[in-house]
């Protein structure tokens, strides 16, 4: 489980308390209005914002004090997902060892990863030369590559077009669903957390609700969540 | 947004920058003021330093704001063919060592010169390029191109609609839109070049000299090598030291403009155009006081180039290897302090641009030679002087992009673990190959044509080619100097040609 502990964040005059356990193996959505703070959480789970207090564990480790690097956490962000000078097979390689040198083996590994999400062949291209939905194959074969038990999207595929979005939420069920990790998944869009998620949480009023499954989530929504739904 | 939980890139090379900077501009500046003789007060020669430092650079720098203001104009306002080669050339003084620069005004202005020959044939008197006009029309040479660039990027931040709704209007541009700007632009550019022509201690030595044409610098560095005078040179380096910090307090208030020049390749739609003539031959006549003396170094250098004394080849090789050492520290410095990144490291990367080449130089030498004869540390004093003064030009080329990267890829560096090391071998270097390489390139193209420091310290022995061809010229020799000029101007534009190209080759980002 991932839990936060009486976990505080400040930033200036924001304020966001998250006291709550996100269960292991699901695909959790977090929703909510934008500037309630969905961002702000992944970046305190991520090891990016120390938080003002309070802990956040994973099973029975506490995570408080870990380097981001160090914490087995996985993060794909709304943008700059790639290192524009390095090629994709580099890039996913990142995921295995912090270095541009693979062995054979790590660079069938990088190859498998890339199969995976539709990207076979593909490794040799800089990002640039792949369209918006390729490029968040390649971050997304990173992560799987990653091997870390939790896995942040924050908002990841916003930019696509809703049907290319769709299809990236199924890979995301397929490969990281199917592999059993810990998925927190930011979106303001409540079709995306019927689409794939498990169970859903709401992040309003400066506080992140405990999550429920998604179906209950929506037929019986909160006083806030109805606000927020209109 | 968040703050940042982790630096990724390491710390303590900036710290070492930083230290490094701070010794050579506050450390040989807290040596000069100490070996000072402040009770010996100002002589009369002093102040008739002082004052001519200070007339030559008003003047100078009025003159260059002066006549770029029409030509910016006229840039600014027509088309035409070789217009960007034109502007581009403009920023190549920046790069061309001052010695050869007087070469060329020589070979123009000089006794012999083009302008002599033609005044004589006419049965005119000669003029002289020596003394306060010579050094003025060297500072004007050097400094109008940046001027001109200067302003022509204030004509060229006037949104063009501007110049729409004043021509819909039938408003007058010039008192609407063009003073408004020049207002504020002006005073910045000509306090700039008031600054470059207080601290240019080449173009003094060449051109200036006696008592009627010396600045505070010459007179240090007469002070120190003929008088080995050390109480008065430490004193008027102290003095060169209060212009500086004066001059640069008031430039650093008016916020330093961008020296190299963005998007100056347009012209504005404009409805007011006269006198397109008056115009082109403002350009022409511009074009012509720039480029005439650098085709005579050209067309005087080559027969010189068979006259070069064997002496002058070994200081060539000095002046690469100088040149190469100190872009090399030079850019290990910029990427470390702005890696570093903070307010300090934004304080020291433009602490050397107050600092004065001869100032530091007298403080290094008062620092050694009690020590080791300062003969024996020319050149890596040399090296070291001109990173640093070099330094803030290669911090302003990559600082803006290793804070981009910082922005936009810290996090994802930061997530995937990378070591310190990693973050900058795998992802900064690559990333900032292209400024660096331009910064690289400066910093070399200075180096290699600096004619300052190395002067306080080296003997023959440790002489590099600037060095070298003053004392060709001061021994009328100036068949080989034009030669020693050319080999000069070649190996400093190749430097700087090199360094920028390997930033360039297939960084595709």
């Amino acid at each position: 489980m991932l839990i936060c502990e009486a976990l505080v964040i400040e930033q200036d005059d924001f304020r966001l308390t998250a006291d709550l356990a996100f269960g292991a193996g699901k695909i959790t959505a977090l929703i909510g209005p934008s500037g309630a703070g969905k961002s702000t959480l992944l970046a305190a789970l991520a090891g990016f914002l120390a938080p003002a207090s309070g802990r956040v564990m994973w099973q029975d480790m506490d995570l408080t004090a870990v380097p981001p690097g160090a914490r087995p956490i996985s993060a794909i962000f709304q943008d700059n997902n790639l290192f524009p000078h390095l090629t994709i097979a580099q890039n996913v390689g990142l995921g295995l060892r912090p270095t541009w040198h693979l062995t054979a083996d790590e660079r069938a590994c990088v190859e498998r990863a890339l199969s995976s999400v539709g990207l076979a062949g593909l490794g040799g291209r800089k990002p640039a030369a792949l369209s918006g939905g390729q490029q968040s194959r390649a971050a997304l074969a990173r992560v799987l590559l990653a091997d870390r038990p939790v896995v942040l999207l924050d908002e990841p595929f916003a930019a696509l077009g809703p049907g290319l979005k769709d299809e990236m939420l199924d890979l995301v069920q397929s490969t990281l669903g199917v592999a059993g990790r810990t998925v927190l998944m930011v979106t303001h869009d409540p079709d995306d957390a019927r689409r794939i998620a498990d169970q859903a949480s709401l992040v309003a009023a400066g506080t992140v609700s405990a999550p429920v499954a998604t179906q209950a989530f929506f037929e019986a929504p909160s006083p806030a969540l109805s606000a927020y739904l209109g | 947004m968040a703050q940042r939980a982790v630096a990724i890139a390491p710390r303590w090379p900036g710290a070492a920058a930083a230290a490094l900077v701070l010794v050579l501009t506050i450390g040989t500046l807290a040596a000069v003021g100490w070996r000072a003789e402040w009770q010996r007060g100002l002589s009369p020669a002093d102040w008739a330093a002082i004052r001519f430092t200070v007339t030559q650079a008003l003047v100078s720098a009025g003159l260059s704001v002066l006549l770029a203001i029409p030509v910016a104009r006229a840039l600014a306002r027509r088309q035409f063919r070789g217009r960007a080669a034109l502007i581009t050339l403009m920023g190549a003084p920046f790069l061309l060592p001052v010695v050869v620069a007087v070469i060329g005004l020589l070979a123009v202005f000089g006794r012999a010169g083009v302008v002599n020959s033609a005044l004589v044939w006419l049965g005119l008197p000669a003029i002289s390029i020596f003394g306060f006009h010579g050094v003025v029309l060297a500072h004007v040479f050097f400094n109008l191109p940046l001027a001109i660039r200067l302003i022509l990027q204030g004509w060229l931040v006037i949104p063009a609609e501007r110049f729409r709704l004043a021509a819909s209007l039938n408003a007058p541009v010039g008192r609407l839109l063009e003073w408004p700007m020049l207002r504020a632009v002006v005073p910045g550019v000509f306090l700039v070049i008031f600054l470059i022509c207080l601290t240019s201690f080449a173009v003094a030595l060449t051109l200036g000299g006696g008592p009627r044409a010396t600045t505070v610098e010459l007179a240090i560095y007469q002070a120190l090598r003929f008088d080995f005078d050390l109480g008065r040179a430490a004193l008027l380096a102290c003095v060169q030291f209060g212009l500086c910090v004066l001059a640069a307090a008031v430039v650093w208030r008016l916020s330093l403009v961008d020296t190299m020049g963005a998007g100056l390749d347009r012209t504005v739609q404009r409805w007011d155009l006269r006198w397109p003539m008056l115009d082109y031959l403002m350009i022409a006549l511009v074009a012509a006081f720039l480029f005439t003396p650098l085709a005579m170094v050209v067309w005087r250098g080559v027969p010189g180039l068979a006259l070069l004394p064997a002496e002058v080849w070994a200081a060539a090789g000095r002046s690469v290897i100088v040149a190469a050492a100190s872009a090399l520290l030079c850019t290990c410095m910029a990427l470390a302090l702005a890696l570093r990144g903070g307010r300090m490291v934004a304080i020291t990367g433009v602490l050397p641009l107050a600092a004065s080449g001869l100032v530091v130089g007298t403080g290094a030498f008062l620092l050694v030679y009690p020590f080791i004869n300062p003969a024996r540390l020319a050149l890596p004093v040399t090296v070291l002087v001109n990173a640093t003064l070099a330094l803030p030009f290669a911090l302003r080329a990559i600082g803006q992009t290793v804070e981009g990267i910082d922005r936009d890829f810290g996090r994802l560096g930061a997530s995937l673990g990378l070591s310190r090391w990693g973050w900058v071998r795998i992802v900064v270097l690559p990333r900032i190959r292209r400024p660096l390489g331009f910064g690289a390139g400066l910093a070399a193209a200075l180096s290699m044509g600096d004619l300052g420091v190395i002067a306080l310290f080296a003997g023959e022995a440790q002489q590099t080619l600037p060095l070298a061809m003053y004392r060709l010229m001061g021994a009328y020799r100036m068949e080989a100097a034009a030669g020693a000029a050319l080999m000069l101007l070649a190996l400093s534009l190749a430097a700087f040609w090199i360094c920028d190209r390997g930033g360039r080759g297939n960084a595709d980002l």
